[in-house]
């Protein structure tokens, strides 16, 4: 039953995400691009987003930090992380992103700030899910592998442990 | 090189976003293509065979056509903005080579801009998808490959491959009812801006292998 119980809470809290508007339709593409041949590409993508994300944040908070900001190196790192949610179907962040860059037209320090703050909080939101769902991820990954080795055993399916 | 008809579609994938290129090669090898991805349009250049090109002096004249190219590419998917040479500066290049032109070029943005998009298809790209890219995207790459594949053919046997074209043409005919059924818009051949309205309840995600017991 272990195996069943991860599914279903895999499912809800990715449904959740969807409720929330934390994820968007995206991250449907990519879970339906993940198979047997590629069992953990969902855990890669989440895993090089926040990776990449993370490095983009550092870089913008260093940025903005300069007496002299560089607005067009801020639009560009934002530009980046806005293409990376969009990809991975993370629909807040996105927003948040687009936020910034209007912010970014009207060259208001103060906006840029607030703009930076709520790509930040939106992002350590998401960031914490993704956390559970990648342990979710590997632990239906590992139970998988287990009940094949159990399968081997004992032979094609014909006890199946609950 | 090989007249193989068994042999698989390569695509040459050129954008700077890894996350973008994992995606990208995801999409191609599900549609069982042979997938390269590089990270700009100087490699994209370099691996095409256009191996002396200087970056800071885009005059440098493109050499070495096919000798050094090794694997065939039948199409090449790039994204637009990147830095140093972008995917449009990328699409001129190839188009000007008289060894690469024939290779169907199609470009991805994140941005739907209406004068990026007809600059695009003007210089001679076939499709220009906005990102993120899906399957069905994908799916309106054959026909692009398989009618240069047809026009290389000609080229090398202009006699004996009369009847071929034409079994050619009908095969692409078919493609594309398919994919115009497919097709999420009806009138539309190159995808424009979508509003992000889609309401998560109605497309449920689905997990291969998800099964509640």
């Amino acid at each position: 039953m272990a195996l069943a119980r991860l599914r279903a809470d895999l499912e809800n809290l990715v449904q959740s995400m969807y409720k929330e508007g934390v994820l968007d339709n995206q991250f449907a593409q990519i879970q339906a691009l993940q198979d047997e041949s590629n069992p953990k590409f969902v855990v890669e993508v989440v895993t090089l987003f926040c990776d990449d994300a993370g490095r983009i944040l550092r870089e913008l908070t260093n940025h903005l930090s300069q007496s002299d900001v560089d607005h067009y190196k801020l639009d560009a790192y934002v530009h980046q992380l806005k293409g990376s949610s969009s990809s991975i179907g993370a629909h807040r962040v996105k927003l948040a992103c687009a936020d910034f860059r209007q912010a970014s037209d009207n060259k208001n320090k103060d906006r840029f700030q607030e703009a930076l703050d709520r790509i930040k909080c939106e992002y350590y939101l998401l960031r914490s899910k993704f956390q559970t769902l990648v342990e979710l991820e590997q632990r239906i990954s590992a139970c998988e592998t287990n009940q094949q080795l159990q399968n081997a055993m004992y032979g094609g399916g014909s006890t199946q442990r609950f | 090189m090989g007249m193989a008809t068994e042999s698989q579609f390569h695509v040459l994938a050129v954008d700077d976003s890894l996350i973008d290129r994992k995606l990208i090669e995801r999409l191609l090898k599900t549609s069982s293509y042979q997938v390269t991805t590089v990270d700009s349009g100087s490699k994209a250049l370099e691996f095409l065979g256009l191996q002396e090109y200087d970056p800071s002096n885009p005059n440098t004249p493109s050499v070495s056509p096919n000798i050094n190219q090794e694997v065939e590419v039948n199409l090449i998917i790039t994204d637009y903005c990147m830095p140093g040479m972008t995917g449009y500066d990328l699409l001129k290049k190839i188009k000007e080579s008289s060894s690469l032109r024939n290779i169907p070029v199609v470009i991805m943005s994140s941005e739907n801009v209406p004068s990026r998009i007809s600059r695009c298809l003007e210089e001679g790209a076939e499709e220009f998808f906005l990102k993120p890219v899906r399957l069905s995207d994908v799916n309106r790459l054959k026909p692009h490959m398989m009618k240069a594949k047809c026009k290389d053919q000609k080229q090398e046997k202009p006699e004996e491959d009369s009847e071929k074209p034409d079994q050619l043409l009908s095969q692409q005919q078919e493609e594309e009812q398919q994919q115009q059924q497919q097709q999420q818009q009806p009138n539309n051949n190159k995808r424009k801006s979508m509003e992000e309205g889609l309401s998560p309840d109605r497309t449920r995600p689905r997990y291969s292998g998800l099964t509640v017991v």
